[in-house]
Formats: structure tokens, C-alpha cells, sequence
């Protein structure tokens, strides 16, 4: 892919267009009180993110953050949500002022270290010169697997990706430990005499027919 | 009472649910063409279980995938992964050395698809249960999700 400064205006059209969305939702997301709008613009942020790794070619990691960024925390984090307040508190007037100063830092040593970035798909910059593009010519002699991130996370470092899964699995393991694993409404709602909360007439009519069986 | 209002959001998730978890399976077993595998796969089957759980009720999908059955997925997915690994062990390889699970020659790649297979399906089955659980965890504490809430 040709670089974004190498006068492919569209590219870099669409680039800005899509950066510039990001930096808006930033924004609101900042500056909103409402929990709920919060959640819902951090799940379009990161769908915003995933449309923008389409667009310098890192397909599997938009897609990784279209399934998790958009789906998946945007869901656990309205479970979290519904255990809590549904606005922020507001802040004292001049609270935010050492946050400030140090996002702003933080910005600026970014921003320089830019600088010195190898330009996108530069195949003479560090990732790619290295074991990247060894990689990308032996995987085909070495697996037959077509798509090299495949062969890469699954035969040439599986053991990252074991490493991977288990903090997957521990993660999961670690929040059901602290929260408990959530069998307290489905108890609650049989206590109840089996009607399923939360439902009108029609769909506990629907839900009726199993519940006789058991 | 205004006896459910979200009929249309039922009907939709209902046509919805099954080809999010066609999809997934499509991710799972295109990952080798094309972008995707177990990681994706299983958060996008979680997806169209947490969906059902959001429109009827977690309850109800507790019913449908009961919570013991996902954490118990999530462990059979880590215990695949590494059992492909000690598969290899006795096969004479080195831990996770696809190469070895046929005692192949180098070249042949019969080990290779069947490890990258067996693992990504542990992957899948960790992620999807890991995932699963979690939002068990967080939903499962508020007994009813009424409509005021949101």
C-alpha cells in the first residue's frame, strides 16, 4: 500500500475523514455525564477504529476490535452499568486541570515521536525487514496455510497464543469469582414460580410450554 | 400493562441470532483463508447468546446455555489447546511442534492443519465460555432489567 503522503488523496481523504470522527467521539465522550451515551459512543468509537485499521490493511485486528471493541465491552460495560448510577458525577471546577495537563503531555511526546515513525508499509522499517518477512516467505513451505496471521499466532508462536488463552480463561474465571457466576436471577426467577422476568404476556406464553415439561 | 412493545426487536433478533452463530462458525473455519479464527469466532458466538439475553431475558438464556456450561467450556478449551501440546510431547516433539503429531517429515503439513485446527477450536471454546461467564457475571446480578432502567 502506497503511503499516505505519497499524493493518494483518497486514502488520505477517507483517513482524515475517519480520525476526525474518532477525535469527535473522543470528545463527547469526555465532556457527557450519561452513562448510557457514554457506553454507546465508546462502542461506536471503537467501530470507528476497526473501520480505520480496514483502511491500513490490519484486517484482522478490525476485525478482533469490531467483535470485541464494539461488541463485546460495549455489553459487559452496560452490565456493569446496571449495577451503578446512570450519570457521572459532575466535577469541581477546576478538577480536571491536572488530567488535562497531563493528557496534553502525553500528546505532545506522542506527536514527536511520530517523528521518527517508519512510514506505513515501508518494507524497509524494522517490523517488516525483520521476522516479519521471513514469516511471510517460509509460512507457505513450512504450514500450506494461506493466511500467514493464522500460521503465525497458531504454529510459529502458540505458545503466546496458550499464553493467550489462558489469560482468557482467567479472566473469566477471576470476574465469575469476584461477582459470582450470575445464577442469582436465574434462581430468583424460579423462585418466582418459573415465570421469566421481565417479559409481557406474549413471550412468557412462548417461554410456557418448556417450563410444563420440566 | 403495555404488554411487550419490543415485538419487533424479538422477531428481528430471532431471524438475527442464528446466522451470528453461522458467522461464527464461518470465522472459525475460513481462518485459515481469510481474516479470523477461534478468537474472533468464539467472541461473536458469545455475541449471539449475550443478544438472545439482552431481548428475552437473561434468565431464559441461562436456560438455553446454562452457566455451568459455559465456565465449563471455557476449561475445555485451555485443557484442548495444551492437550495438543502433550500430544506432541508423546509423539516425541517438542511441546506444541505440530510437525511431530504425525511424526512427519518437514514439508508435510497434515500436523500443521490438524494442531492449528485442534488449537484454534480450544480458542474458540475458551473464548466463547471465558466471555460467556463474564457477562453471566455482570447480568446476572440485576435480577430484572426493566425498560426505566436504561
Amino acid at each position: 500500500m502506497t503511503g499516505v503522503l505519497d499524493g493518494n488523496i483518497g486514502i488520505a481523504l477517507v483517513n482524515i475523514l475517519l480520525l476526525a470522527v474518532l477525535f469527535v467521539v473522543a470528545i463527547a465522550i469526555a465532556r457527557l455525564r450519561n452513562l448510557f451515551a457514554i457506553v454507546m459512543l465508546s462502542g461506536i468509537y471503537s467501530l470507528v477504529s476497526a473501520t480505520w485499521y480496514v483502511v491500513v490493511d490490519a484486517v484482522d485486528v478490525a476485525f478482533t476490535e469490531a467483535a470485541v471493541g464494539a461488541g463485546m465491552s460495549t455489553v459487559v460495560l452496560l452490565g456493569a452499568m446496571l449495577l451503578t448510577s446512570r450519570t457521572a458525577k459532575p466535577d469541581k471546577k477546576f478538577a480536571r486541570l491536572g488530567p488535562l495537563l497531563v493528557v496534553i503531555a502525553t500528546g505532545v511526546m506522542l506527536i514527536y515521536a511520530t517523528v521518527d515513525l517508519p512510514a506505513l508499509g515501508d518494507p524497509n522499517s524494522p517490523v517488516n525487514a525483520g521476522v516479519g518477512m521471513q514469516y511471510v516467505q517460509i509460512n507457505w513451505a513450512d504450514t500450506g496455510i494461506p493466511n500467514v496471521v493464522t500460521s503465525v499466532l497458531g504454529s510459529y508462536r502458540g505458545f503466546d497464543t496458550l499464553g493467550e488463552t489462558a489469560v482468557v480463561f482467567l479472566a473469566g474465571l477471576s470476574v465469575a469469582l469476584l461477582l459470582g457466576f450470575g445464577e442469582r436471577s436465574l434462581a430468583e426467577s424460579i423462585r418466582r414460580g418459573g415465570k421469566l422476568p421481565g417479559q409481557g404476556k406474549g413471550a412468557a406464553q412462548e417461554a410456557r410450554p418448556e417450563e410444563d415439561a420440566s | 400493562m403495555n404488554n411487550d412493545h419490543h415485538v419487533i426487536l424479538r422477531v428481528i433478533s430471532k431471524m438475527l441470532i442464528p446466522v451470528i452463530v453461522m458467522f461464527a462458525f464461518y470465522t472459525q473455519f475460513h481462518g485459515e483463508y481469510g481474516p479470523g479464527g477461534g478468537f474472533q469466532a468464539g467472541i461473536i458466538f458469545a455475541v449471539g447468546v449475550i443478544l438472545y439475553a439482552l431481548v428475552f431475558g437473561v434468565p431464559s438464556a441461562m436456560r438455553a446455555v446454562p452457566p455451568v456450561f459455559t465456565r465449563a467450556l471455557a476449561a475445555i478449551g485451555v485443557l484442548l489447546y495444551s492437550g495438543v501440546g502433550y500430544w506432541a510431547l508423546l509423539q516425541g516433539g517438542n511441546y506444541l511442534e505440530y510437525q511431530a503429531l504425525f511424526q512427519e517429515p518437514p514439508g508435510e503439513q497434515k500436523g500443521q492443519h490438524v494442531g492449528i485446527i485442534l488449537i484454534e477450536l480450544g480458542v474458540l471454546f475458551a473464548v466463547a465460555g471465558a466471555m460467556l461467564t463474564i457477562f453471566y457475571a455482570f447480568a446476572g446480578r440485576v435480577a430484572e432489567i426493566r425498560d426505566k432502567d436504561w
